[in-house]
């Protein structure tokens, strides 16, 4: 198949109606709308399911019942849409649904903006919800990345019966790149056999979040941890760049991880050995590909389009034996590669005090540069 | 030994479960469950049936029904019976929602879907309070009535007026048969069931959203015997809630259905 030149929102609607998409349920917000219009217009014209909800809770909802039925169906949204999802979900990861979820993330909190973010990195990764559940977290850094990882979100949410989170930002939604489509899929035919839809000559089926006999929950929690354990096991991805001598290691997930690889390559060229590390899925975090790189390497820098949240699960991988620094720009502001590579060239210049908290040294750089706003 | 001339004239329903109620004395979930089961079975519908049950004293309504269902969150059933409709729109799909689920935290849900012409069938239980949470305040609640959360009485200047649910929702083109039907009686039991098979035939047929609601007791939170609570309706709920038909479409051809 031939390449072609597709916006981001497009790209994710149509390689989840080639994925074999049944149902879409959505609700207008910039910068995730595209989809939701692609799909109104695709998925009657293929005899499919699709409704623009009420709002957020509508849709999550419908996805919830659709889900129960054992089809193939989506959302999208983006960060205060999302928030309100959060109720839906945490019932969907309760009942064991596979569902897959788009955020295009901008900036915020509250109303932000309608600009590139990775705001909602915790989140995402976090459950999100109430109560204690995971979701699987995939967060590509291009278009064509961001199609493929849609075909995949599909599988691995019916394979573990989890909700399969496409972490986006609003600059991936918006931007227009070459890409490749995947062949069509056929519609599954086959019912799970815990699906509730409506037939004869069995056993009736029920899908509920309540377990009202604690002990009960309590087995459900420890199920649900089992198949995280799993997903932990199997499920992580990440891509190294020039990682084979780097003395210094770059993270960054997403746009900001896309950005970083530009820097990193004009650092490379400049004779400094810096390599990155980009997590493809930041739930399952990729820790064992990053404890790895500890013995040889002599610091990391995290770089995040937030207030320095990956940099936390960094962190812990790290355990204090390297330095870590951080960099990040937040509310809707992406940094440039310039940023970066500066960041870059002073970790390797041995610039960096790394007595304290790496965020407490960015964020005074970043009071000294843009003021405190007060 | 029974008599060879013995006719069978009451028994347990097919849609049922053999299982002891966990309703409190007197309260008319188990009638309302009742008639559910007697129509879906007298239309054939028994092993094509989902239901969603709602978060209040039905939300294990699928302990007691022996068909597919599942349980939404709260006033999110109208939703969620969306997405199995759309998902399987051969299928018979209803919500059972009470007062507090439909017409408070879930008005926005069960507005949106009556707009869409949802071909779902949503049976409404209004008993003018929280029942499962101990006989709060509902959207329903009469003016002046006591309750744990209104506890000198529902005061219409600082917390408004009850809400006519189905008066409401007969105002949108989608909906194509809204009606309000009691159980405090036999002959009300009896109309209600009618209106029950109406709202299922009017999904089967495809005509639209249709939604009985169902004027019920609470004598436990209300604080009186079943006997009482059966009277109170009567004498306090009927005339703020009248029974009557607010919207049948033109489409429906079926049988007068009796209201008042």
């Amino acid at each position: 198949m031939a390449r072609e030149l597709i916006k981001g929102n497009v790209a994710v609607a149509e390689a989840a109606v080639r994925a074999g998409l049944v149902s879409y349920f959505g609700y207008p917000i910039t910068p995730q709308t595209e989809l939701l219009e692609y799909l109104s217009a695709r998925m009657p014209e293929l005899g499919r399911a699709f409704v623009q909800a009420e709002s957020e809770l509508g849709a999550i909802n419908m996805v919830y019942g659709a889900a129960c039925t054992g089809r193939r169906t989506m959302t999208s949204s983006s960060s205060p849409g999302v928030s309100l999802m959060q109720e839906g979900l945490s019932y969907i990861a309760c009942t064991e649904l596979p569902v897959v979820v788009v955020n295009v993330v901008r900036g915020g909190p509250g109303l932000g903006n309608i600009a590139p973010s990775q705001g909602d990195y915790n989140q995402a990764t976090r459950g999100g919800g109430h109560g204690e559940y995971h979701q699987l977290v995939l967060a590509p850094s291009s278009v064509q990345e961001a199609v493929d990882l849609t075909t995949l979100a599909f599988d691995l949410a019916e394979k573990y019966r989890t909700i399969v989170m496409i972490l986006m930002d609003g600059s991936l939604g918006q931007m227009m790149e070459p890409a490749e489509l995947p062949p069509f899929q056929p519609i599954k035919t086959e019912v799970p056999d815990w699906a509730v839809n409506g037939e004869s000559g069995r056993e009736k089926r029920v899908l509920t979040s309540i377990n009202i006999d604690p002990p009960a929950q309590e087995r459900t929690n420890i199920r649900l941890m089992t198949r995280w354990q799993e997903i932990e096991a199997n499920e992580v991805r990440y891509k190294g760049y020039s990682l084979e001598d780097a003395e210094y290691v770059v993270i960054g997930y997403g746009t900001a991880g896309r950005i970083a690889l530009s820097a990193v390559r004009e650092a490379r060229e400049k004779g400094i050995k810096v390599g990155l590390l980009r997590p493809v899925t930041v739930a399952p975090f990729p820790v064992k590909a990053i404890d790895a790189l500890v013995p040889g390497t002599k610091a990391f820098l995290v770089v995040e389009m937030n207030n320095g949240q990956m940099l936390e699960d960094v962190r812990l991988v790290v355990s204090g034996r390297k330095p870590i620094a951080f960099y990040g720009r937040m509310g809707g502001m992406v940094p440039y590669p310039d940023d970066v590579l500066r960041e870059i060239e002073a970790l390797a210049s041995g610039q960096i005090s790394f007595d304290e908290h790496p965020r407490e040294r960015w964020l005074a750089q970043m009071r000294a540069e843009f003021g405190t706003g007060a | 030994m029974i008599a060879s001339d013995v006719k069978l004239v009451y028994q347990r329903p097919l849609g049922f479960e053999e299982r002891g109620t966990h309703y409190c004395p007197g309260c008319t979930h188990g009638v309302a469950h009742r008639l559910i089961a007697e129509v879906l079975e007298e239309m054939g519908e028994l092993g094509h049936t989902i239901g969603v049950a709602p978060v209040g004293c039905a939300v294990f309504a699928y302990n007691y029904f022996a068909f597919d269902f599942v349980e939404a969150p709260h006033g999110r059933a109208p939703a969620m019976a969306t997405g199995i409709k759309r998902s399987l729109p051969d299928r018979m799909v209803f919500t059972y929602q009470g007062d507090g689920d439909l017409a408070s935290i879930g008005m926005g849900e069960i507005v949106a879907a009556a707009a869409r012409g949802e071909q779902i069938t949503t049976i409404f239980i209004n008993n003018t309070n929280y029942g499962m949470t101990g006989g709060q305040m509902a959207p329903t609640t009469l003016p002046g009535q006591v309750t744990t959360s209104s506890p000198h009485g529902r005061d219409v200047e600082r917390q408004g007026y009850p809400i006519r649910t189905a008066e409401m929702l007969a105002t949108l083109e989608g909906a194509a048969y809204v009606v309000r039907r009691s159980l405090h009686d036999a002959k009300n039991i009896r109309l209600a069931k009618k209106a029950l098979r109406t709202a299922f035939e009017v999904q089967k047929q495809g005509l639209g959203f249709s939604m009985v609601e169902l004027l019920s007791t609470c004598p436990t939170n209300w604080g009186m015997t079943p006997a009482d609570a059966r009277v109170w309706l009567a004498e306090h709920m009927l005339p703020y809630y009248p029974v009557g038909d607010f919207k049948v479409s033109n489409a429906i051809s079926f049988e007068k259905q009796g209201g008042n």
